[in-house]
């Protein structure tokens, strides 16, 4: 995995953990919101890993899961968390740091300030 | 209708409650039912008889408890922590709230085979063995044995962002995770107050905290948890409103640049439990809490008697001495002997093998045995042999609870037989008058309770009324020995006596001691019309009295003499008389003699005439 300075972050390899306790609505809620946001900003340059923490219980102590559902940012550098249901996409955006992608056929207007 | 999360949150938790219990409900009944069907007839009659005669002769018993093995802790709750209930510890900070809880585990390990889960949300575990060893707690080799986990927790808030619902199975995972990998039966959550710091929600912390106690109780482990203290409440973010099984205060406070630490029971439901403040300590041994009050006015009393080191004062007790276990407080002005005389007693008493434990808070050990010395008492030999032991201290090192906690402990690890504090006026430095007498109060019930005999020397000022004891503690004491320097022409010199000792017939003749090379001696009293001689002037009234004495035996002697020479007279004319008694008589008896013998002659020789006659 190519580890270059990021000038464009939403290139990157995007290495993303989802910690969840079982089957819970949250649990399912955080899942497809969180299929849904990385189809729509990171398409094809991330990587999902979800991780049942009723199956393998020693894995919360790896990252300090003390939430569930909560989201670990491993790459890019730094780690960061994010507990809920990422019901909330703006929040989601900023705790990722992610440049959200612009919807197709927008028109780029030098003088508009970039998100 | 959209409801805010917090409350939907609510919702959801009593929902699953609700479900969880009906649920329980259902299965026991069914449980229940299928019981009857299938046991035999017989049986059931059986069993509700049983059931029936057990609950009147069942004897009912408290709340289970977990002992903690901090000495002094366990007495005060009568038995230790609520067994599989949480504990709330509160305090500032640096009243040693981890202290208490790591001690918990590491005990619980350790002498009740109980393994422990630490979760520690404040410091690393490498940071807590640390702590904990200078207490002679090793950590480590109980993680390593599998007797105690010891899981950090780190919460960063700027790591975390909040985008929508979730609760803290996380931490009841790993809590599970760790308490089901060692069975553990006791957990420490320090200090789960992190929680509130680090998560921005918390309607949803409270819930989940409500939850985790719940679900603690179901696992039926010990928990202890601590909580910082607030500013009008007894922990800052109200931890009690969810804890509220046993409660327990730690205070540390500052009075007159002398720190003190206290525990308090705040509540402790299902059980009996002491109210009040106890000071606690923490040194080597970790915490100790004193159980002070705990003691009544009913201890074993004997009527044993215990020598006092000088023989003549033993006579003036009632002719054998101290009885054991009583106190006894020795006063005087400065240098009237005080010490000496408790020396005395510290030397016999250790002469006959028992122990002794000195607590001196003006003088060194060294000084104390170099000057005794002096006086003839080799308190170095006793030393050495471990029967007497010093502890020299200044007042002002610790509060007056720390003395007494101090105390407590020297006097249960060294068990001595008797106990000598010198002086107790010193501990006005520390503290008023009330509160010293409150210290000596127990420390005396506690001695009592022991059997030891102890000896309180009181530091009396100059020009005060001698029998006003400066703290007020004469009433205390079972015997006041009463030491005052007597003024006579040109000299001072140095008297005692009992003003007081219960329970026998003591002397009540004020006695001149003076201080020899071979020990404390008690002069003969040459007592005059109102005063009792000391001194030079008892030496001159003793050589007057001698003188006196002499002249009558003189005089006895002259007329012994007379009546001795009268009757030697008077006997040699009863000789002479009794000789010419003799003489009379032998004269009398000789003339009857020869008178008889003249008529014996006369007889027969006329006898021989007639029959020489042949008249008859």
């Amino acid at each position: 995995m190519s580890k270059r300075k990021a000038q464009q972050p939403e290139n990157d390899r995007w290495q993303l953990r989802l910690y969840v306790a079982g089957q819970t609505p949250k649990s399912i809620a955080a899942m497809s919101n969180l299929k849904r946001l990385c189809e729509t900003h990171m398409a094809g340059h991330y990587e999902i890993e979800v991780i049942d923490l009723l199956k393998n219980p020693k894995l919360a102590a790896g990252d300090q899961i003390l939430a569930i559902p909560t989201l670990v940012r491993k790459l890019p550098a730094p780690v960061k968390k994010i507990i809920g249901d990422l019901s909330d996409e703006v929040r989601t955006l900023v705790g990722l740091d992610v440049r959200p992608a612009q919807p197709p056929g927008a028109i780029r207007d030098s003088k508009v300030m970039d998100l | 209708m959209v409801y805010p999360t917090a409350f939907q949150s609510y919702i959801t938790n009593q929902q699953e409650r609700h479900r969880k219990k009906t649920f329980r409900e259902e299965r026991v009944a069914f449980l229940r039912k299928l019981e009857v069907d299938f046991l035999p007839p017989n049986a059931i009659d059986k069993k509700e008889n049983s059931m029936q005669t057990q609950s009147p002769t069942k004897k009912l018993t408290g709340i289970a408890k977990c002992p903690t093995g901090i000495r002094g802790l366990d007495e005060i709750t009568d038995g230790g922590l609520p067994k599989g209930r949480p504990t709330l510890i509160c305090g500032a900070a640096g009243c040693g709230k981890t202290l208490l809880a790591t001690e918990f585990i590491v005990r619980g390990a350790g002498e009740f085979n109980e393994p422990g889960v630490f979760m520690a949300f404040e410091e690393t575990g490498k940071e807590l063995a640390d702590n904990v060893a200078s207490l002679g707690f090793d950590l480590a080799s109980l993680i390593r044995h599998k007797k105690v986990v010891v899981d950090h927790v780190r919460i960063e808030r700027s790591e975390i962002e909040e985008t929508g619902e979730y609760d803290l199975e996380g931490l009841f995972i790993r809590l599970g995770a760790a308490i089901d990998g060692i069975g553990a039966k006791r957990v420490v959550l320090d200090s789960i107050e992190e929680l509130f710091a680090g998560l921005p929600n918390q309607a949803i912390v409270r819930s989940e905290l409500r939850r985790l106690f719940l679900w603690l109780k179901d696992k039926g482990v010990t928990a202890v948890i601590t909580g910082e203290q607030g500013e009008k409440t007894l922990t800052r973010h109200g931890l009690e409103e969810y804890i509220s099984d046993c409660v327990i205060f730690l205070d540390h406070r500052v009075n007159n640049q002398i720190a003190t630490r206290r525990l308090r029971i705040v509540k402790y439901r299902g059980s009996a439990h002491g109210t009040n403040e106890y000071p606690t300590l923490i040194d080597q041994q970790g915490l100790s809490v004193l159980p002070i009050s705990s003691l009544g006015l009913n201890y074993p009393v004997s009527s044993e008697r215990v020598s006092s080191g000088i023989p003549r004062l033993d006579t003036m007790l009632g002719g054998k001495g101290y009885f054991k276990g009583s106190s006894i407080l020795l006063s005087g002005t400065a240098g009237s002997g005080k010490t000496s005389i408790a020396s005395a007693f510290a030397n016999s008493v250790c002469q006959s093998g028992g122990r002794c434990l000195y607590w001196s808070s003006e003088e060194s050990p060294g000084q104390i045995v170099r000057d005794m010395a002096s006086i003839g008492f080799d308190l170095d030999r006793h030393v050495r042999k471990n029967l007497l032991r010093f502890h020299s201290i200044r007042p002002t090192l610790y509060g007056l609870e720390n003395h007494l906690v101090v105390l407590h402990k020297m006097v249960t690890e060294f068990r001595p037989d008797a106990l000598i504090m010198d002086p107790i006026t010193n501990l006005t430095a520390v503290g008023n008058d009330a509160e010293i007498k409150g210290m000596l109060t127990r420390v005396i019930d506690f001695l009592k309770n022991e059997g030891i005999t102890a000896i309180f020397t009181s530091l009396t000022a100059g020009g005060t009324i001698l029998e006003q004891s400066e703290v007020g503690v004469s009433s205390l004491m079972d015997a006041w020995l009463l030491l005052s320097m007597v003024q006579s022409a040109s000299e001072r010199n140095r008297v005692l006596y009992l003003l007081k000792s219960r329970g026998m017939d003591h002397s009540n003749q004020m006695r001149e001691f003076v201080l020899t090379g071979n020990g404390i001696e008690l002069v003969d009293v040459y007592a005059g019309l109102d005063t009792v001689y000391t001194g030079a002037a008892r030496l001159s009234q003793k050589a007057r009295d001698e003188a006196e004495a002499l002249a009558r035996r003189q005089a006895e002697d002259r007329r012994q003499r007379d009546l001795d020479m009268e009757r030697r007279s008077l006997q040699t004319q009863l000789d002479a008389l009794q000789t010419r008694l003799a003489n009379i008589t032998a004269e009398q008896e000789l003339g009857l003699s020869q008178e008889k013998l003249r008529d014996d002659a006369d007889q027969r020789t006329e006898s021989q005439m007639a029959r020489a006659r042949k008249a008859d």
